[in-house]
């Protein structure tokens, strides 16, 4: 099964890491990925910008409207997310545990099954090294 | 990170908010800040083992307003009664604490908050510093080492700055669209100026150069509040540009870097994206302003992955624009340089003449100028305004610079005294 897996929290707080905490964070971050890497069960892995760089198209009246800022206000906002294939839930589990623990700044991962529409063409100008 | 670290960055997270809704319910920045501290040694007592509260800038509010309610009391016993309108949200203090958070105030409570720093009395220095103690909640010996002085002399300065605040009377009114517009652009100014000193003192002094990171986290904090506003987006876009060259502006002896010369494969790629991101999200509002502007002459840089492949006339004419919206010699001096790249050092020497006079103690002034005099061949000016320039340098890291300048232009018989 495939499962997105998003990761939620406080975007004030995480933002107020600096930048030696937050590396200390990711380098722990890529530690609980790599075997599930080599294991050929990581899809993409994605990190969102603040929300302040987000962009909403909502329905509008007549055609749709552009809003500046996030779909929803909340208190926790989706701030990245990784995609899995794994055979259970359970596993699925188990990788969100991993993160969490290593992550003072999450709140929540949602774990979400999905099914791919396409697996996707883009080269990764801005993948981050 | 320890439990305890976490927990202090939620606090620091969490301190506009709730501050700012601490001085509307308390309306005395001593008391609500008495309050704030209070609900914050309270989070470090009881945090670690009931685990952190989802929302933490609701519980702070909650406890602070409760402990400030005791305190004034207490102090009521021996003054006259306070005016019950002072204390307007108290009679739903048993409600939901999360439900009862109004969420209609809390924009114009952060907004307020920064605002009273931005006292048109105050000196720049002492809204900087007022800013970084009140919104940020830095210690005053954070802010008086990053200002090389004396911590008694820091905190001098901010009780004096913070006396001068309460007298001018703080704004408790909701403001109209008018006035929240103004008080936006005041507020992105004293954002800028924290910017900028951690940018100029941050050469030489690590203590200030956190100023910058500070001051893009206030501008991230604003335009969430305020997620339409073009010109925040402008702010934010411009500070992370300028942000992104942080590692290379300098060289490992302290030494200036000119954008030119800088390894721009050591720009923070991560600042860049997202200040390319907010400046797209700025442009389709069709509102520029100094600070997109400003932005978007920092993001032509960015893209440019050499030197020589910078879009210079695009960036002439934004200077051209900027000259327009917010009329200023420095402007006019920088579109020169940029003016130089396209037809050479005589057209730009041509646009900086008139410029003499105003910018006469303007260190950057002498030092472009001694460098365009240098390119067209002029080596007795170029000595001249490059000796001008040491002596209006702002740090020995532009003193150098300019000593390196000079070097390059070889020996030339020195001007008479």
């Amino acid at each position: 099964m495939l499962y997105a897996i998003l990761c939620y929290a406080h975007e004030e707080t995480v933002f107020a890491w600096s930048k030696e905490e937050e590396d200390a964070v990711m380098a722990k971050l890529i530690e609980v990925q790599t075997p599930y890497a080599q294991a050929g069960k990581l899809g993409p892995v994605g990190r969102l910008m603040p929300t302040t760089a987000a962009t909403t198209v909502r329905k509008g009246k007549e055609e749709p409207l552009v809003l500046d800022g996030p779909f929803a206000e909340t208190k926790e906002v989706l701030l990245g997310f990784y995609t899995l294939d794994v055979e259970t839930l359970e596993e699925a589990v188990a990788f969100s545990k991993a993160l969490s623990a290593v992550n003072p700044g999450s709140s929540s991962y949602e774990i979400r099954p999905f099914l791919v529409f396409r697996p996707g063409e883009i080269k990764h100008s801005e993948t981050k090294t | 990170m320890t439990d305890i670290a976490w927990i202090e960055l939620a606090l620091t997270a969490a301190r506009p908010q709730a501050l700012g809704a601490l001085l509307r319910y308390f309306r005395d920045l001593d008391t609500a800040e008495e309050a704030f501290q209070e609900a914050c040694l309270r989070a470090i007592r009881t945090w670690p083992d009931k685990g952190p509260p989802r929302d933490p800038a609701a519980w702070l509010i909650f406890v602070g307003r409760n402990s400030g309610i005791d305190v004034v009391r207490k102090r009521s016993k021996n003054d006259p009664l306070p005016e019950e309108e002072a204390f307007s949200d108290l009679s739903d203090a048993e409600g939901d604490m999360a439900e009862r958070l109004d969420n209609s105030h809390y924009r114009d409570d952060i907004l307020r908050l920064m605002f009273i720093c931005c006292h048109p009395d105050l000196p720049a220095t002492q809204q900087i510093a007022l800013a970084l103690r009140i919104v940020s909640g830095l210690s005053v010996a954070q802010i008086a080492r990053a200002f090389l002085v004396g911590d008694s002399a820091m905190e001098q300065r901010i009780t004096r700055a913070k006396a001068r605040v309460a007298k001018a009377g703080v704004p408790f009114e909701t403001p109209g669209a008018a006035e929240r517009a103004e008080r936006l652009g005041i507020v992105s100014a004293m954002i800028y100026l924290v910017f900028n000193e951690g940018y100029s003192a941050g050469i030489t002094n690590p203590d200030s150069a956190a100023f910058c990171d500070e001051a893009i986290r206030l501008a991230r904090l604003l335009l969430r509040i305020f997620p339409a506003e073009p010109e925040i987006m402008g702010l934010l876009a411009l500070m992370l540009l300028q942000h992104s060259r942080a590692r290379t502006r300098i060289d490992a002896n302290g030494q200036i870097v000119l954008l030119e010369d800088q390894d721009r494969s050591r720009w923070d790629s991560q600042l860049i994206n997202e200040a390319l991101a907010l400046l797209d999200k700025a442009i389709r509002h069709r509102k520029p302003g100094p600070y997109q502007v400003q932005a978007a002459i920092s993001a032509l840089h960015a893209r440019a992955p050499t030197p020589k492949d910078t879009d210079w006339k695009e960036i002439t004419m934004l200077y051209g624009l900027l000259e327009r919206i917010q009329p200023s010699p420095v402007v006019t001096l920088n579109k020169a340089v940029a003016v130089s790249k396209l037809e050479g050092p005589e057209a730009a020497l041509e646009m900086i003449a008139p410029l003499a006079e105003k910018l006469d103690g303007y260190f950057y002034f002498h030092g472009v100028k001694g460098g365009l005099m240098m390119q067209s061949g002029h080596r007795q000016e170029a000595r001249e305004a490059f000796d001008r320039a040491i002596a209006l340098a702002n740090s020995p890291a532009e003193c150098a610079h300019i000593r390196q300048q000079i070097d390059k232009l070889g020996a030339v018989t020195p001007p008479a005294v």
